[in-house]
C-alpha cells in the first residue's frame, strides 16, 4: 500500500528495544550528538512549536473576553455547527466503507486486489483544490448535472450537500487504509473457528472480528474525522462562501482572516488547533493499545 | 482441448469459508465508483471534449508556466529541507535520549492533524514583517510573507512528517550490529555513516523526499494566506485553478487540472517503485 498519508507502522514485525544499550563504538562523539539535537530541536521549533504557540497568542491577544465572544459570535456558532453535521454524515460513510474494504480485501483472495488498494488510495494523491473542481464539474450550472438539478430544483453545489461530498471524497481512504493492514496480519482463524462453531456470518463479525479491530477502527475514525473537521481546499471549492450558512470552521477562519478581524480568526481557529491537539493525544495513545495488542497477537501465533 | 485444462494456472481460488464476499466487495466498488471515480472521471472526460489547441493554450499561457515553476521549484525545495532535517530529526528521535520525547514525538505529526488553513495564518503571523519571526528576519532584510519564500515555508511545514515517519522506523529496525562490525574492523564515525547507515536509509529518504514533493504541489490552503498570490510572481498552480473557476473558466480550470492529476499520478507510481525498492533492501538485508 502506497502512503501519501500519514501511517507509522504500527504493527512492527519486530519487538521494538525500548532501551537499547548503545555501544561506545557506535556513538558519536559529543559535539556531534550535541549538534544534531540542537539542530532538530531549532528546527521542530522554529516550524512547529512556535507556529502551535502563536495560534493562542494571538487568540487570546485582545483578552479572554473578546476570545468567548468571537468563539460565540453567530457566524461562528453557525460555521461550528456546520463542521460538526459534515464530519456526522463523511465519517460514517467512510468508516462503513473501510470495513467493508477491509473485509473483503483481507479475508480474501480475488484478482485485481492490488489495483483496488491504489484506487482507495487515490483521492490522497489528489489536490484539494481537484477535488473540490471534480464536483464542480459534476454539478456546477455548466455541469454534468447541472441543467437536470437546475430544473428539479435541488442544490447541491454551493450548499451543505456539496461540502459533504467534497469532505467524503478528501477523507475516503482513512478508514480503509488503517483497517486493511492490520485485519491482513490478524488472519481469519478466529473467524473461522467461530463459523465452524455455528456463529452466524454477522454474530461471526461483531463478536470476533470487531473486538479484534476496534483499536484502528478507532484510530482510522479520528484521522478522518479530523481532516473531515479541518478541511480546507476542496470544501472551499464547492462552498461558496455564504456567511451563516455554507462556512465551516475552516473557511470561517478564512473570512474573518480576509477581513483584517485577525483576533476572531485566530479565536476560531484555536478551536481547531485545539482539535489537532486532541486528535494528536488520542492517537498517540491508541498506537500504543494497538503495539499491545499487535504483540498479543505474536504471543499467540508463536 | 481447454476442456481438459479445468482450472487453468493463475485461477486457483481457495474455497471461501468466510461470508460476504460479495457483499462486501459489491459496497466497496459501488462505494469506490460512486465517490471517487465518477467524479475524478469528469476531469479526464471534461479534457477530452476540449481540442487540443485550446488544451494547449490553456495548460501554457505565461501566468501558468510562472505558477508550474513557483510551484514545482518551491516543492522541491521544500521537500530537500525536509530531507536534510527530517532526516536529523528522525536520527535524533531514534538514537538519542531527550527529555520530554514522547511529546516531541507525537508533535511531529501536528502539520497532518492541524487543518491547513490555521497553518497558513499562524506562519502568516509570525513572518510577517512585525511577526515574531519576520521582525528579526526584516533586519537583516530578508521578506518572507507575500514572497515565494513564504510559499517554500509553508510547504516545509506541511511536508515535516513525511521524512520523519518514513526514515524513522527504518532507522528503528537497522542492526547496530553492522555498525559495530564497521566500526571493530577500524571504520570511523564518518565512514560507518556513509558506507552502512546511509545506504540502508537512503530508499526511506527518497521516498519521504517523493511523498513531501507530491503533497506539496497540491498544497492550497497553508500557502494562499503566506504567498501573497501576486501572478507571476507568488500565484501558486491550485490557486490558479480556483482564479480560473471563481471567472467561470471551467474549460481553462479543468485543462491546468488535468496537468496536475497526471503529475500526481506519475508521483503515485514513482512513490510505489520506491517503497517496493526499499522494502526488497529490507528484505535483502535481513537474510
Amino acid at each position: 500500500m502506497s502512503a501519501i498519508a500519514p501511517s507509522r507502522a504500527l504493527w512492527p514485525a519486530t519487538a521494538q528495544p525500548t532501551a537499547s544499550i548503545v555501544p561506545a563504538a557506535t556513538l558519536e562523539p559529543v559535539w556531534v550528538r550535541t549538534l544534531l539535537i540542537g539542530i532538530a530541536l531549532a528546527f521542530l521549533t522554529l516550524f512547529l512549536f512556535v507556529p502551535l504557540m502563536s495560534v493562542f497568542a494571538e487568540a487570546l491577544k485582545k483578552g479572554w473576553d473578546a476570545y468567548v465572544a468571537a468563539i460565540l459570535e453567530e457566524d461562528a456558532i453557525a460555521a461550528i455547527k456546520l463542521t460538526l453535521l459534515t464530519a456526522a454524515i463523511s465519517v460514517p460513510l467512510n468508516l462503513a466503507f473501510g470495513v467493508a474494504a477491509s473485509w473483503c480485501i483481507a479475508k480474501f483472495d480475488f484478482r485485481g486486489k492490488s489495483i483496488l488498494l491504489t484506487l482507495i488510495d487515490l483521492p490522497f494523491s489528489v489536490s484539494p483544490v481537484i477535488s473540490g473542481l471534480i464536483f464542480v464539474l459534476l454539478f456546477g450550472a455548466q455541469g454534468w448535472f447541472g441543467e437536470w438539478l437546475q430544473e428539479h430544483n435541488i442544490k447541491i453545489l454551493f450548499a451543505v450537500p456539496g461540502i459533504v461530498l467534497a469532505t467524503v471524497f478528501v477523507t475516503f481512504p482513512f478508514v480503509a487504509r488503517e483497517l486493511i493492514p492490520l485485519m491482513q496480519s490478524q488472519g481469519s482463524e478466529e473467524e473461522e473457528a467461530a463459523l465452524v462453531l455455528g456463529a452466524s456470518g454477522w454474530k461471526t463479525f461483531w463478536h470476533v472480528t470487531l473486538p479484534n479491530i476496534k483499536w484502528g477502527l478507532l484510530y482510522g475514525v479520528i484521522l478522518c474525522n479530523a481532516r473531515a473537521m479541518g478541511e480546507f481546499g476542496a470544501v472551499s471549492v464547492v462552498s461558496g462562501h455564504i456567511r451563516g450558512q455554507t462556512n465551516t470552521i475552516p473557511l470561517q477562519v478564512e473570512i474573518l482572516y480576509n477581513e483584517y478581524q485577525f483576533s476572531a480568526a485566530f479565536a476560531v481557529a484555536s478551536l481547531l488547533a485545539l482539535l489537532a491537539l486532541v486528535t494528536l493525544a488520542l492517537k498517540t495513545f491508541i498506537e500504543w493499545r494497538l503495539r499491545d495488542t499487535h504483540a498479543q497477537f505474536q504471543e499467540q501465533e508463536s | 482441448m481447454s476442456a481438459i485444462v479445468a482450472i487453468p494456472a493463475g485461477n486457483y481460488r481457495p474455497t471461501r469459508v468466510l461470508p460476504g464476499f460479495h457483499l462486501s466487495l459489491g459496497f466497496t466498488l459501488f462505494y469506490l465508483c460512486l465517490i471517487v471515480l465518477i467524479p475524478l472521471s469528469a476531469v479526464f472526460i471534461n479534457t477530452f471534449t476540449m481540442n487540443w489547441d485550446g488544451f494547449v493554450a490553456a495548460v501554457t499561457s505565461d501566468r501558468v508556466l510562472a505558477s508550474y515553476k513557483l510551484t514545482f521549484g518551491a516543492s522541491l525545495l521544500a521537500a530537500a529541507l525536509n530531507v536534510l532535517f527530517g532526516g536529523v530529526v528522525a536520527w535524533g528521535l531514534v538514537r538519542y535520549e531527550l527529555p520530554g520525547k514522547k511529546i516531541i514525538d507525537a508533535l511531529v505529526d501536528l502539520p497532518f492533524a492541524l487543518p491547513t488553513a490555521v497553518a497558513g495564518i499562524a506562519l502568516t503571523a509570525l513572518y510577517s514583517a512585525n511577526g515574531w519571526i519576520g521582525q528579526y528576519l526584516a533586519t537583516v532584510g530578508i521578506k518572507v510573507a507575500f514572497t515565494p519564500l513564504g510559499v517554500i515555508v509553508a510547504l516545509t511545514f506541511i511536508g515535516l512528517p513525511f521524512v520523519v515517519r518514513t526514515v524513522q522506523p527504518v532507522l528503528e529496525d537497522a542492526e547496530r550490529e553492522l555498525e559495530e562490525a564497521a566500526a571493530s574492523l577500524g571504520a570511523n564515525h564518518w565512514q560507518t555513516f556513509s558506507k552502512v547507515i546511509f545506504p540502508t536509509v537512503l530508499p526511506a529518504l527518497l521516498t519521504g523526499f517523493a511523498l513531501a514533493f507530491a503533497r506539496a504541489t497540491g498544497e492550497y490552503g497553508s500557502v494562499i494566506f503566506i504567498a501573497g498570490n501576486m501572478p507571476m510572481v507568488s500565484e501558486i498552480t491550485p490557486l490558479f485553478i480556483v482564479t480560473k473557476l471563481e471567472q467561470y473558466d471551467y474549460a481553462g480550470a479543468t485543462a491546468i487540472a488535468m496537468v496536475m492529476l497526471l503529475v500526481s499520478f506519475t508521483m503515485l507510481l514513482t512513490i510505489n517503485l520506491l517503497q517496493a525498492w526499499s522494502r526488497k533492501r529490507g528484505q535483502v538485508e535481513k537474510v
